[in-house]
Parts: C-alpha cells; structure tokens; sequence
C-alpha cells in the first residue's frame, strides 16, 4: 500500500485507532486540522493506555518515590539506585502478558529482549534477570503448553544473551486461565555518574537508528486495539507477536556499551513497544527539542512499509541514538564492527514538532509537548465490589480441624503452587557472569558486584489470592514479604519496581482493586522506607469479563554489605538451634491451605503490623550481619510447617529438624497459617544468647523452637508429636509435582 | 604467564575467564578479537563458553570460519594450549581440532546445574595438578552437551588416555542420572592427540572462587599455569 | 532459483527430538508410525545456473558448513 492510498482519516478511523471521540477532538485542536494517516497512528500510539498510562496515571502519583539512595525515579526507561562505590543499580519490571498467551515462546521472549533494553539503553550491563508467571489451573489443557513455551522463552533468550535468570516464582490459579502473566525484571550496574536517559538535546545533534531492520512486526500489537474490520485485507499477513533474536541482541547490548565508553551519545531509547514513535516523541518531550526524521534512510527488512507502517512498528533490537554532532563515524565504526546498523536517520531540532519526511513529503508534523502534556488523563469511577464484604468472612466453627497432619503437609509440598521449581530453574542459566552467590530456591536471589564487598539481593513477590480477597491488604504483604525475602539473605531493602497486572479498568469494581492496591504498596513502601523507582501498568487481563486476580507484582532490591555473609534457607548444620522471629496468631484466612484443603478462597487476610514487620526484619538482618545464623527462611505459603520442611531440602544434602509449638490454638492454624512477620532461623546454639539480645533491643518477639539434625522432620504441638516424617518422604511429591505434570 | 580469550559475537563467558585468570589467579588476560589474526603473545588460549553467532545452525559451526581460528589452529599444531568450554568446546569440535561433535541433551531442554566429574587422565596440561581419579563438583549450563563420536573415534579416545573427563556420581561411579546430557561414555572433555587442546562442557570459570561456594575450577587453570610456567 | 536442503542427523546418533515426537503421535493414537527423524530444511534462493555448476557449488556448501559430517546427513533437491 502506498501514500497515497491511505485510508482518508474520519472519526470512524479515529475510533477504530481507540482513540475516543474526545481524543479525536483534542487531536484536530492541537494541529488544528484533520490529522494525516501517519499522525492518527502516532497520537493512538501515544495515546493508548499502553504508552500513556491514562487510566493509572492519576493513581500511581501516591507512590513515595524519593530517598537519598534514588538516582532515578519513575519516568525513565527504568530506575536507578546507588549502591555506594560510586556503582548504580538500575531495574525495572515489565508485563509481556498477552504476547505470551497468544505465543507463549516468543512473547517471553521478547519480553525478556525488551527489559534488557531498558536496562543497558541506561548504560548499565544487565547482570540479573528474575520473572514473576503466572497460570491458570493446571488441569486447563492449554497450561502445560503454556508453561513449557514461557520457561523455554525466557530461557532461550536470556541463556543466549548472557545474562542469568536467578530466580522468581510461579503461581497457578484458574483466575489466569484466560490470561497468563508474564512479569520480567532486569536489572544492570551502571557508573552512577554515567546513567544515560532517553533526551534529545542540542538542536542539530544527529538521530541515529541502531540494531536490526525494521519489518512489519506487531503493527497494532502491544499497543493498539487489532481491529479486525479495518484495513481487513491488509492485516491478514501481519504478525501481531514478534520474533526476538537474542544474538541480535547481545550484539546491539555489546555495542551500545562499547558507545557509552565515549562521550557520543546525548540520549538513547530502546525502540520496543511503540516503536519509532514513542522514542522519538518521549525523547524530544523530555529534552524540550523536535526531531525531524527521514523515514527514506530507516533500515527496513520488508519492500513497499508505509510511513504509518515504519513509525508504528514494534520490531525488536533496536535503538534510537542522539548522537553529539561531530562523533557520527565514531557511532558507524562501532555498529560496523558488531554488524549492525548503525545510520542516521534525523536530527534534532528546536522548533519543538516531530516532523516526519517520506520521498520528499512531510508525512507528519506534530508538536511534541500536547502529545505528552495533552495526553488523556481518566479519573475513571470506581466501586467497591458487592461481594467483597462476602469473601472477606471465614467462620471456622463449621470447619473441621487437620486430621492427619504428615498427609496434609505432603499434599501442599506436592502442589503445583508450592512444589521445588527446579525443573524451570535448570533451564534458565543461572550462573553465567559468575556472580550468583545465593542461586534459585532460597528466599532471594543473591548476586556479587565484582570490585565490591557488597552484594544485591532481588526477589519478586505477589499472592494475587491475598489482593483478590482485600486489595489493599494484600499489597502491603506483598511489599512486606519481598522485603522480608531480602532480609532472610541479610539485605536491607533498598527500592522496588512493581508491575501492576489488573483486569479492565472500564470496569469500576476492577478501578477499585487497583487503586486500593497502590495505597496498599504506597503504605508499606512509606512504613519500611523503600521507595518505588520504577514500573509497569498491564490493564485488560480479562477474558469474558472475567478479570485476573488483582496482581501487583513487587521486584525488590536490597543491599548486602557484606557479600560473604548472604544468607540460604537451609539448614546445614547438625544440632543448630531453630528459632522464631515473629509470633503464629490464628490466621487460615486467604490461606494456601484453606484453598487446597477445603477448597475455601475467604477470609480476612492476615494482619500486618508493620511495625512489627520491621522489627522482624531488622533483628535478621543484624543478626546474619553479625555472622550468628546458619540460614534465615520467610514463613509464607503454607505456613510454619511447609517452611520448615523447605528449611530440611538443602540441595546438597537434607538435614532434618525436631521442633515444638505452642499448642492452644487450631492445629491447621499452628501448622498451615499464614501469620504474617514471621522468619525462621537455625544457628550455633553458643549465639542464641546474642540472638536473643538483638531482638529484645529490636523487640522482635523471639521463641527457641528445636533444634536441626537427623533425617526426619519432626514438630510437635504442645505435647503432642503431630508430624514425624522421613525428608525423602516429605521431599519426593516436593521435587517430583512440577516435572510430573509437565510430562 | 598469558591467557588470550577470544571474543566470538555472542560469546558470553568471556569476562567470566578474564576474571578468573586476571583476578583470581593473578595472570596476564587478554581478549582476542574473532576478526584478529594474531594471538598478541598469550601462552594459553581460551574459547569461552556462550552463544557465538546465536548458536545459529549448529553450535559453533560459524565461528569456525572467523579469522582467529586459522592462528588458533597454528598455535595447536605447535603445541600450545588450547582450552575450550562449554561452547568453546562445540567450535573445537566444528573445526576439527577435536574429534566427535556436541549435539543435543537427551532431556532436549537446556541443563544448568551443578554435576560431578571424574579426571581421568593427568597426562595433559589441563589435568597434571588434579590427584588421579579425583571426583570434582563443577557447573554446566548448556543445551547441546551430549557429546558424540562414532564407536571407532571412541575406542581410540579411550586407548589412547585421550578423555580427559568423565561424568559420574559423587563418588566416582559412572551411572546414568550423573550424565544427564546423555554423554557417550559419560564424555565430559576430551584431548587432541598431542594432549594440548581440550574441549570441556563443564564451567571451571564458574566454580573457582570461594565466595560461589566452590573452588574446583581452579585446578584446571592452575594445572596450566603450572604446565606452562614448568617449560 | 531455489534449491531445498534437508539436514538429518546419521543413523546411529541419538535423535531425542525425533524420539519425543514418535511418543507424542503414539500417544495422539498414530500407531503406525515407527520411526521419526527430526532435522531442519534450509531453502537456498540462486541465480539461475547449470545443473552441474549447480550441484558442485551445493554440495560444498553443505560439507563446509550447512551439516556436520559427523552427525549429519543432507541431501538436496531443485524446489523451483
């Protein structure tokens, strides 16, 4: 199709852009004509929820984002952290939901591919990646294939790439049946005083195009509605999931670094989602610039692309460059030499409009600022649901208590939601880079900076059932319980990324979940001082009007000072004494045994002190900084008893335990609760002095449980014995669930 | 002495051997260009593990044609040292410098994890400083691992004291679960007639400081130092 | 003109991919398949030239680089 058979640009086509008549308006006022085909793509484009945040905007403003450790914040291709040395982290978190659901591989894939852009577009060398799946329930048929395709995507590019994946989780539940989520966290280390950001500066600098061709790929993909009744004829063909190339990658990521040696670049934008547009509008919006491109000289893979085609597609590995005027051969001689494009296609400008040419004709010429300043911003309704009081009750009176606790215990160490992960982690490389001091399978993952004494710890954390049966609750755990992962490897939370996957924010009740999750995130974050550094929105998980669990992944990031010290779960030492930090209330509310045992999802959550949370977390961390623990464990799903017998698993040789809790209470509740606050730690029993000394001055309630050694996992409650069980016989439904059902 | 480690477009190892030899051991590194021709004076070259050309086609059947390698195979042929890991392993084997090919794990899926191995032969550059029979813990992460030879290439590997390792049990019994890539002969690594080019699945590079929890690697590498710096 | 390769492993190295897809038809209730090869097809785009000509400059690219002697077998074929 050629110019100038484009479509005549009407309401109708506006509309079927997704633009709202508003929009449609607001467009013609701020050019004060009918915009042509190619700007209607790029206003939609920038204009969509995808790009715009229109629908989430007005909420994620209560985010505390500041604190003296914050080199960036949100609005940036990802945020950046100091971590002393002079070194940066810079992390982000991001959704590849519907792309993976569509084509489960390459949607991983290219999600993978895209978070690494935004990290090394900042100019840090992506060091860690972590992902956060979620599935439905694994008697749906398509889950298996779902399963297998993600993992094998994930790991498939970032195995190629270089960069390990160290951990994250998994969870099924049939409210993802028909909308799996796939959240990807990057994160690199950058010079703090060499973070690059994506401005266009200095009228007359070069724009340089970089990494591989651009072909039709996800033209309306990620961002626009793919109607189907226009331009009919023309769609068919057109891929709507793009195909990553990881070797295309590595090369764009080695050379783009080998650039950042220079003093060449000005600003630099990853060219994923949205393309040509969003770099080329966010970058100008930012610097307070224009940019005038020439579409003749874009490197293009396909005959015959449109300038509506080229500035909307979503083809992956490339970059938009500002290149300082003067460096332009320096730029050409490093993309050579990694076989890459490397050509300019533009130049900045200070007339403030995107001006597009294609063989001689301005084919777009918009000002820049409307196009950010004007985007729409909804203050969509929302409402509380009506059943939400409903699933918020639990009376236990009616509910049988535990009968034979060994079997029950082994029922939830077999499920899918609880069971070892190594199937998935083995085929992510986790290693590669050297740096992994705590691998997959502990509370948080632990990574070495080399030159450093420190390390970084990362985990991911959501329990969408929590979200789903009190919002606001729920992501306050969330936030509480990465920072309690961090706290059990001795790291002291330093900042989070989140990706908030909800259902479709037309919907009031869906609006209402998430703006009570982000008061929740906010309130933990303002409590525990972590501040939100960057992030990512994934509205429209829904199918049939069915909306996901409200999900808001939380990445988190913490400092260890010193790396020796990272603490595992496990126990590893014969006669340690095992101890409590935290107390066990009477809280099966939201459980994970509630759900596999009675098939019950209600209940009020458990409650979270967040005093209490930091009391907790402090005395572990002071306690693994003074080198008196032998392992540290979070006490989550499945409450104390799955805790202790994850503590048993040491992947190089399982060491049992006998333990005794305070009878008094339900014994499903002792055992299977999920009490909040709560970490478990062993140590040499010459420390339990100093242990105890700490946690009186932290005043975190302390209790001595048993103590580790045998081959057996024995508790008692009170007096009486309730689980004495061999560990080969606990671990074997443990480390056989996953593999069994993916065969 | 000098390690050179070369550089392949989608190599991704080679800072890993660079901060092993250079800070770890405390040794002259290097890199090596794939375009270079020129060694630049190292004593031991180093293929490092990764995905040189995206693994496109075959592992390593690319790099193959890169300039260094004409240079690498002179420097072979000399008597030099050449190690290959992991995916370095797969372009010593595409280049005929080694016997066999790398083809895919029995699994199908890409493995990383931890195994055990056997030294079977101390008679080589890479393997004089390890106690015979030694059983020793090292990572592997690939996807192409199973190593192959048609019986004839294997029965001369195996008289002739050419298998450099095995993998086994933890305590040195070749079993089928200990090679989970499905192996022939449970091959880890193998050596050029002459003993001075090895090919090797597993990562030393990963496992030769104490803060990763395991220091077996450092054999390998002090077992050459030691060899070169004896001549 | 385009010529197709076909790229097999040799009789005698293990083909895991092939095993795996015979299981899953087996499974599917296609019996009587016995045996499954997976390999890869590459479709080579010329110029126009003799068959002679043609052959040689194939069969060399196939023994430099499209398959591994060592495991692989090709074979090729004139597609259009």
């Amino acid at each position: 199709m050629s110019e100038n058979t484009e479509p005549a640009v009407d309401l109708n086509l506006a509309l079927a852009h997704g633009l709202s008549s508003e929009e449609y308006e607001k467009v013609r006022a701020i050019l004060g004509r009918t915009p042509s085909y190619t700007e209607l793509g790029i206003f939609s484009l920038m204009w969509s929820e995808h790009c715009s945040y229109k629908s989430s905007r007005i909420h994620l403003k209560r985010f505390p984002t500041t604190g003296p450790q914050v080199l960036q914040g949100p609005g940036e291709n990802a945020g950046a952290i100091d971590i002393g040395g002079g070194l940066a982290a810079i992390f982000k978190m991001e959704s590849h939901n519907h792309p993976s659901y569509v084509e489960p591989y390459q949607g991983a894939a290219t999600g993978v591919g895209g978070i690494l852009r935004d990290i090394f577009t900042m100019g840090a060398r992506p060091i860690a990646s972590l992902n956060s799946l979620r599935f439905g329930s694994p008697d749906h048929p398509r889950m298996r294939y779902l399963l297998g395709g993600v993992v094998g995507g994930i790991a498939g590019y970032g195995n190629c790439v270089g960069v390990p994946t160290v951990g994250g989780e998994v969870a099924f539940h049939p409210s993802y049946n028909g909308n799996i989520l796939v959240n990807v966290l990057n994160l690199g280390i950058a010079h703090a005083g060499r973070i690059f950001r994506g401005q266009a500066r200095g009228p007359g600098n070069s724009v340089f195009y970089v990494g591989s061709r651009t072909g039709r790929d996800g033209i309306h993909g990620a961002s626009l509605l793919a109607s189907a009744s226009f331009e009919a004829d023309s769609q068919t063909k057109r891929p709507t999931v793009q195909v990553g190339d990881p070797f295309a990658e590595k090369l764009l990521l080695e050379a783009c670094l080998e650039l950042m040696k220079t003093d060449a670049i000005i600003g630099i934008q990853d060219m994923g989602a949205a393309g040509l547009t969003s770099s080329s509008v966010e970058m100008a919006g930012r610097g307070g610039t224009g940019i005038d491109l020439d579409l003749d000289r874009v490197p293009v893979r396909e005959e015959g692309m449109t300038p509506y085609e080229m500035m909307l597609s979503e083809s992956q590995e490339r970059m938009l460059v500002i290149v300082r005027r003067g460096s332009e051969e320096k730029v050409r001689q490093i993309f050579r030499k990694w076989d890459l494009e490397g050509v300019p296609v533009g130049e900045v400008s200070a007339g403030g409009s995107l001006r597009v040419h294609f063989r001689g004709k301005r084919v777009a010429d918009i000002p820049v600022k409307p196009i950010a300043d004007g985007a729409p911003l909804l203050k969509r309704p929302m409402e509380r649901p009506a059943w939400q009081d409903e699933v918020g009750r639990l009376d236990l009176t009616g509910l049988k208590d535990v009968v034979h606790p060994p079997k029950a215990l082994k029922g939830l160490l077999g499920s899918l939601n609880l069971c070892s992960r190594e199937w998935i982690y083995r085929q992510y490389d986790h290693m590669v880079r050297t740096n992994t001091v705590v691998r997959p399978g502990s509370d948080a993952a632990v990574i070495r900076i080399k030159g450093s004494p420190h390390a970084l710890a990362l985990t991911t954390d959501c329990n969408g059932r929590y979200c789903y049966l009190d919002p606001r609750s729920g992501a306050r755990i969330a936030v509480a319980e990465a920072s309690r992962n961090l706290a059990c490897s001795g790291a002291v939370a330093q900042a989070l990324t989140d990706c908030l996957n909800f259902g479709n924010p037309e919907r009031p009740e869906v609006m209402w979940q998430f703006s009570e999750c982000v008061d929740g995130i906010g309130e933990a974050c303002r409590a525990l001082e972590i501040p939100v550094i960057s992030g990512n929105v994934s509205f429209y998980n829904e199918t049939e009007g069915k909306g996901i669990f409200p999900t808001p992944t939380i990445g988190m990031v913490g400092i260890i000072e010193d790396a020796r010290l990272a603490m595992r779960s496990f126990f590893c030492k014969e006669a340690d004494v095992v101890v409590l930090l935290g107390e066990t209330g009477e809280e099966l509310g939201g459980s994970e045994y509630l759900s596999q045992a009675h098939r019950l999802e209600a209940g009020p959550l458990p409650v979270l002190d967040l005093e209490r949370e930091e009391a907790v977390q402090l005395a572990c961390i002071e306690a693994i900084g003074e080198g008196l623990v032998s392992s540290a464990h979070d006490c989550a799903e499945g409450g104390i008893a799955v805790a202790l017998a994850e503590s048993c698993f040491h992947p190089e040789g399982m060491l049992g335990a006998e333990v005794t809790l305070p009878a008094g209470r339900r014994l499903d509740a002792i055992l299977f609760g999920e009490t909040q606050s709560r970490i478990l730690l062993s140590l040499p029993k010459f420390n339990l002095g100093k242990l105890e000394k700490i946690c009186q001055d932290r005043e975190a309630p302390f209790s001595l449980l048993g103590a580790v050694g045998g081959s057996r996992l024995k508790i008692h409650v009170g007096e009486e014995a309730v689980i004495n069980t061999a560990l080969t016989e606990l671990k074997r439904p443990w480390a056989e669930a996953l593999p069994a059902w993916m065969v | 002495m000098k390690f050179g480690i070369v550089v392949f477009p989608g190599s991704n190892c080679e800072h890993d051997c660079y901060h092993v030899v250079k800070h770890v051991l405390r040794q002259e590194a290097c890199f090596l260009w794939h375009k270079d021709r020129t060694l630049a004076g190292s004593d031991c070259v180093i293929l490092p593990g990764g995905f040189a050309h995206g693994d496109y086609l075959r592992c390593g059947a690319m790099a193959k044609f890169s300039p260094i390698m004409e240079t690498v195979a002179r420097f072979a042929k000399e008597g030099g040292p050449v190690l290959g890991i992991c995916n370095g392993f797969q372009i010593l084997t595409e280049s005929g410098l080694l016997p066999g090919a790398l083809v895919r794990n029995r699994s199908l899926h890409y493995l990383c994890l931890d195994l055990t191995l056997r030294v079977e032969t101390t008679n080589s550059p890479f393997t004089a400083q390890i106690p015979p029979g030694k059983v020793l813990k090292m990572p592997v992460g690939h996807g192409e691992g199973c190593y192959f030879a048609d019986a004839k290439t294997l029965k001369r590997l195996e008289v002739e004291g050419r298998i450099a390792f095995r993998y086994c049990d933890s305590k040195g019994n070749l079993t089928e679960e200990s090679n989970p890539n499905g192996s022939l002969l449970s091959i880890a690594g193998v050596l050029n007639e002459r003993g001075n080019v090895m090919g090797f699945m597993p990562h030393p590079d990963r496992c030769a400081e104490s803060i990763l929890g395991n220091e077996d690697g450092r054999l390998i590498f002090e077992s050459v130092i030691a060899a070169t710096q004896g001549h | 003109m385009k010529v197709r390769v076909t790229v097999l492993y040799k009789k005698g190295v293990l083909d895991p991919q092939g095993k795996t897809i015979l299981s899953s038809l087996h499974q599917l209730g296609y019996k009587e398949v016995t045996d499954v090869r997976a390999g890869k097809v590459l479709e080579l785009s010329l110029p126009k030239m003799g068959k002679a000509q043609l052959e040689k400059r194939v069969k060399e690219m196939c023994d430099k680089l499209l398959a591994n002697p060592v495991i692989e077998d090709y074979q090729f074929e004139v597609a259009e």
